[in-house]
């Protein structure tokens, strides 16, 4: 398996080495960082090359990191049915910039574009209907990035007065109350190393 | 002279029994003929991945039975797996036989669901009456190890939640013994059936490459003759050692996909009465006490177990930094759950791969130039569930 995935990342790198920014393994896993510029062409590439034949668009996942400079990162799940082969393409980029769809190229990304878009509100260029997906009509907002209380803004009820349901701002009887329960404590080194070789001779 | 001609548009659904929960389906037919879907999706959208990013593990893992509410423990098996694979941990042998032997009922329970409703959007009553009552003895199962029918909650990470008695494992053999014959009669009823076939077989056709193009998995992959099946082909637990065919359709069209169903619930069975057995004895949680909770008894005499307990419960376990993607072969395709750990006890994000959710994109496609009650037939075959498409 893991040979199977560093042959796979040397060919990879070897013929699309200038768009590459960096590749690992980890997991099990390949992962690929390319530009947001060359993400189409590249896509193109593994889809169509004899030797990678990654035919099937898994799924689009974004990932929001307020804190850093490439707020935004995308995550294209790849399936080779030929090949039993994973692969995870990764695109960082800022939150003013548009990326290229690939919906020409898979067409099941196109709800997959629409899903990102209204849960991060990441402008895809040349997709073709490009529509909130998940959330209400009318809907303001983008849910998953970390900014967005979980509580959200709006809140309907059916109004008995007016005979329809209606939006109003959320009201909460009680604060939302996030406890932090994470102890700052690191445990004990010589532990960490030990404890497995204990316990296997106590229980069971 | 030139009639002119106006499409019309129709509203399928949101309430509608043939939507298979809240579909709201735009159509645009020219007579009776569909030149158009536009399915809207999210009625049911419960923000289920921003909840996750919330709560801790543990407490993360119910929301995966609310998704594809007809073989929740699936589900709970994606998002276990993908803990398991950033902390690498060990599943005790007992704990992995008894994951896959909840996973094929839930796969039963699903394709009983699935082949009944289809049979009765085409007009066909007495499937779903039959193939309920065995849904509820099924449920029941769910029940005795879990202790609810539907929303069990039952996997965690690093085993399942607590072993299942002898009776029980007897009790799901003697049902598996059974079981066959219902499959026979519901075959009896639909599989040769002239009215069912009329509905059924030519309609909704996808080729293997379209089948492709459109992230299709599960069932709809192979009813177009495509062998690909995780089970098989990536296999997780102890899916290696276990003998069972994967059934794969040859036309693509609504009725193969019928068939498929079919042939896997018969396999599942196989897989069942297989696992138990070799069923093995043994603990069914991981023996690490930084992941897994003590047991009751060791609450009250061991210190060490109490401030596990405590520990576990309200801080959870720390998970270290990584992403991971895992997918299992739930009933309805490839469910995946792509996590992303900050090394915190909660996740940082967990995208959830739902296989309806490429399905019902592709309706458009499947539904063109088809007649409008073949709206339903497709749907049905397509093995919709809303909570899972909405997530």
């Amino acid at each position: 398996m893991l040979e199977n995935l560093k042959k796979l990342e040397r060919h990879i790198n070897s013929e699309l080495s200038s768009k590459i920014h960096n590749s690992v393994i980890k997991n099990d896993e390949l992962l690929i960082e390319v530009g947001e510029n060359d993400l189409t062409e590249v896509v193109q590439f593994i889809k169509s090359n004899e030797k990678l034949k990654f035919r099937q668009l898994i799924d689009i996942a974004g990932v929001d990191y307020p804190e850093e400079e490439k707020r935004f990162n995308l995550i294209y799940l790849f399936l080779s049915h030929e090949n039993n082969s994973r692969l995870k393409l990764l695109v960082k980029f800022e939150t003013s910039q548009t990326i290229n769809s690939i919906t020409k190229i898979f067409p099941s990304a196109n709800w997959m574009e629409r899903e990102v878009f209204d849960m991060y509100g990441i402008k895809f260029k040349n997709h073709p209907d490009l529509r909130r997906i998940l959330t209400d009509y009318g809907f303001k907002g983008h849910p998953l990035r970390k900014d967005f209380p979980l509580t959200g803004f709006n809140e309907v009820r059916y109004s008995e007065k007016e005979k329809k349901v209606v939006y109003e701002p959320v009201k909460l009887e009680q604060n939302y109350r996030n406890f932090d329960f994470e102890s700052p404590w690191e445990g004990t080194n010589y532990l960490k190393n030990k404890t497995n070789i204990e316990k296997d001779g106590k229980k069971n | 002279m030139v009639k002119k001609t106006k499409s019309l548009n129709l509203n399928f659904g949101p309430q509608h029994p043939a939507a298979h929960g809240v579909l709201r389906l735009i159509l645009e037919l020219d007579g009776e003929v569909v030149e158009k879907a536009d399915p809207h999706i999210g009625l049911l959208h419960r923000g289920t991945e921003k909840l996750i990013e919330q709560k801790t593990y543990t407490q993360a893992l119910p929301y995966f039975d609310r998704l594809d509410y007809v073989a929740p423990m699936n589900q709970e098996h994606a998002f276990a797996l993908a803990a398991e694979k950033l902390l690498k941990i060990e599943v005790p042998i007992r704990a992995k036989y008894i994951r896959v032997i909840f996973c094929e009922i839930g796969r039963i329970l699903s394709h009983i669901l699935n082949v009944t409703t289809q049979a009765l959007d085409v007009g066909a009553l007495t499937p779903s009456l039959w193939g309920f009552e065995e849904r509820e003895t099924l449920m029941t199962f769910y029940e005795r190890a879990s202790g609810s029918r539907l929303h069990a909650n039952y996997f965690r990470t690093g085993g399942v939640h607590q072993d299942i008695p002898l009776k029980l494992v007897e009790d799901i053999e003697k049902f598996c013994r059974s079981f066959p014959k219902i499959i026979d009669d519901l075959e009896g009823l639909l599989t040769d059936n002239r009215i069912f076939k009329q509905r059924n077989v030519e309609i909704g056709i996808v080729t293997q490459q379209e089948a492709l193009d459109h992230s299709f998995s599960g069932v709809m992959l192979r009813g177009s003759g495509v062998p690909w099946d995780l089970r098989r082909s990536q296999p997780y637990e102890i899916y290696k050692d276990l003998d069972f065919k994967i059934p794969v359709g040859k036309n693509g069209d609504c009725y193969d996909r019928y068939l498929c169903r079919i042939e896997e619930m018969r396999e599942s069975i196989k897989i069942i009465l297989q696992c138990i057995e070799r069923l093995p004895k043994g603990p069914v949680k991981s023996i690490d006490g930084k992941i897994t909770p003590p047991k009751r008894d060791d609450l009250k005499q061991s210190m060490e177990a109490l401030i596990h307990h405590f520990k576990l419960f309200t801080e959870g376990y720390r998970v270290p930094k990584g992403d991971v993607y895992t997918a299992v072969e739930a009933p309805k395709g490839e469910f995946g759950v792509y996590l992303i750990s900050d090394g915190s006890n909660k996740p940082y994000r967990c995208k959830i791969r739902a296989p309806g959710f490429s399905h019902l994109q592709a309706m458009d496609y499947l539904i063109r130039g088809h007649m409008l009650a073949d709206v339903p037939a497709v749907l049905g075959s397509l093995d919709i569930v809303f909570g899972e498409v909405d997530r």
